[in-house]
């Protein structure tokens, strides 16, 4: 069954700007998608209808085979933003547990659920950390612990790491990959970076601008078992410089 | 602690010991008239003869801070607790106070709960914000001094006196910075959570809970503290055309009639000394909330 099915879709924000148009994109269970493309190209926007955030003004979208709205009244999806968003009064587990209370689940059952995706985060050991306390980098992998805490089958990043350092960002991805395995949720990850999508994804949806449409749509043959060293692989620089050329196309159209 | 006393006391102290050198050095100019005035017509007076009496007079223009203070020792005592049968509680300051305070209080209270519910009812309703909002700013351009009478013969059939009364007018003042800073508050959560509220599908009154309050309460205390001294204010006012006999308001009257200077004086300082103490108690009160909501300061509450 696919995850997220776009048919036609198309927004137009009041004012007439035209954030996409006519994307039609079929998401399957297991994958992980990176969109890619210049500001401006539609890619945060699409996330947003997906996670009923944004209401398309033409075409349909299914996600888990219903609208958007039934699929975020059934908490189908977690959503990870640009900045962590975590609530600076409460301390990281509190943060985690959040969705988790408001979801009515038991006390017990939430803290072994906040310890085990701590853990998957390597966050152990910080529970009771507020915010502050915490780098960037740990507030944004203790944010996709609060999207990892209640089992969505659906994982929406928009650019989490876009703020982080090199180095932290190579980190986190290899983190999120391995996490990707263990899980085997589907991902929608929006990025600025060609080498972070062709490091992580299954599929590289690259957009392009004005008005926002999907330009190519690119399978990446590189295996599942990926350690940092295979971006320096041909076969990576191979796929990195077909989504640089898909890119330039789509600003050239 | 030499930092503390760097930081925090030897500013204060400085500009205290400047206020009371100006008030001695003016005190002798604005009471001179006076002396002159007792003084036989063809006196000489000497300088030194000029100061003694121009910081010592009865009733001068200026009273001087060792008057008000020797007032104050006086004036401010408990001895009416005890000997409430010879009628000298109606002199003692400390009685007076706590009559103002009484009326501040329940003014506080009765403003808090006013701006808060006005606030919630602005925020969550359009109509409310675009129909409420500038009535609170216009109630703010009447003069409590005029409505206050209003009030008090408003109230009076309707079973209120002493008390209730004064303590509306004194909402009347302190409600205003609790609508708007609170109002400022439910507004200022970050876009970012209440999209992330949105997507855990959170009711209003969730997001309202652990979102919007959590997120208002930085705004809504240093509103409090304003109100409260408004609620001060409005309490000494209130106390002006009631026909009170009692409160720092009502003396104030009293002397004014009768050019006590220095029990006015003595009067203003203990309202000053009240509100001082509501002020840094209040501050006490928003540092444990800011250490309870783990802010590491104030600074960073408001940011």
């Amino acid at each position: 069954m696919s995850v997220v099915a776009a048919d036609g879709l198309s927004l137009t924000f009041p004012g007439d700007v035209q954030a996409l148009k006519d994307v039609t994109l079929t998401i399957e269970d297991g994958e992980f998608v990176s969109f890619i493309g210049p500001s401006g190209c539609g890619k945060t926007t699409f996330l947003r209808v997906v996670a009923d955030l944004e209401h398309p003004t033409g075409g349909s979208v299914t996600v888990t085979g219903l609208t958007p709205e039934q699929a975020r009244l059934n908490r189908a999806y977690g959503y990870v933003f640009q900045q962590p968003g975590l609530l600076p009064w409460r301390t990281v587990e509190g943060n985690v547990r959040l969705p988790l209370t408001l979801m009515g689940k038991d006390r017990q059952q939430a803290a072994e659920k906040v310890a085990s995706v701590l853990k998957m985060v390597e966050l152990d050991g910080f529970g009771n950390k507020y915010p502050w306390q915490l780098s960037g980098g740990m507030q944004q992998r203790a944010s996709i612990a609060r999207a990892l805490a209640f089992d969505a089958e659906l994982l929406l990043m928009d650019e989490p790491f876009g703020a982080l350092d090199e180095i932290v960002r190579d980190r986190l991805n290899e983190q999120l990959l391995d996490l990707w395995r263990e899980t085997r949720k589907t991902v929608l990850f929006v990025t600025h970076s060609i080498p972070e999508a062709v490091y992580l994804s299954t599929k590289i949806v690259v957009m392009s601008p004005r008005p926002g449409r999907i330009a190519r749509i690119i399978d990446n043959p590189l295996p599942a078992e990926r350690p940092l060293d295979v971006r320096e692989s041909t076969d990576f620089l191979a796929v990195a410089s077909e989504v640089r050329i898909a890119l330039r196309e789509g600003m050239d159209e | 602690m030499m930092g503390w006393l760097t930081r925090s006391v030897l500013p204060v102290a400085t500009i205290v010991a400047a206020i009371v050198l100006i008030w001695y050095v003016a005190a002798v100019p604005m009471n001179a008239k006076r002396t002159y005035m007792m003084a036989p017509d063809d006196a000489q007076i000497s300088l030194p003869e000029l100061v003694e009496d121009t910081w010592s007079q009865k009733k001068p223009q200026l009273p001087l801070p060792h008057q008000v203070v020797r007032e104050l020792k006086k004036q401010a005592t408990f001895a009416w607790i005890w000997k409430e049968k010879r009628r000298g509680y109606k002199r003692s300051l400390i009685y007076h106070t706590w009559v103002t305070l009484s009326s501040t209080l329940l003014g506080f209270a009765l403003g808090l709960v006013l701006g808060v519910s006005l606030s919630l009812a602005i925020v969550y309703s359009r109509v409310m914000d675009l129909s409420v909002m500038p009535w609170v700013i216009t109630s703010q351009t009447i003069p409590i001094i005029a409505i206050a009478p209003m009030i008090i013969v408003l109230m009076a059939p309707l079973g209120f006196t002493g008390l209730m009364p004064k303590g509306v007018i004194s909402m009347y003042l302190s409600y205003f910075p609790i609508v708007i800073g609170m109002t400022k508050g439910l507004r200022s959560s970050d876009p970012i959570l209440e999209d992330q509220m949105k997507t855990w599908s959170a009711s209003a009154f969730q997001t309202f809970w652990l979102l919007r309050l959590p997120s208002a309460l930085p705004f809504l205390f240093p509103a409090m503290k304003i109100g409260l001294a408004a609620a001060l204010v409005g309490a000494v006012v209130a106390e002006l055309p009631s026909g009170a006999r009692a409160g720092l308001g009502a003396r104030l009257l009293v002397f004014s009639y009768r050019s006590e200077t220095i029990p006015m004086w003595a009067n203003l300082v203990s309202a000053a000394i009240l509100a001082g103490l509501l002020v840094v108690s209040f501050g006490m009160l928003e540092r444990a909330m800011n250490r309870r909501l783990g802010f590491r300061n104030a600074a960073e509450a408001s940011s």
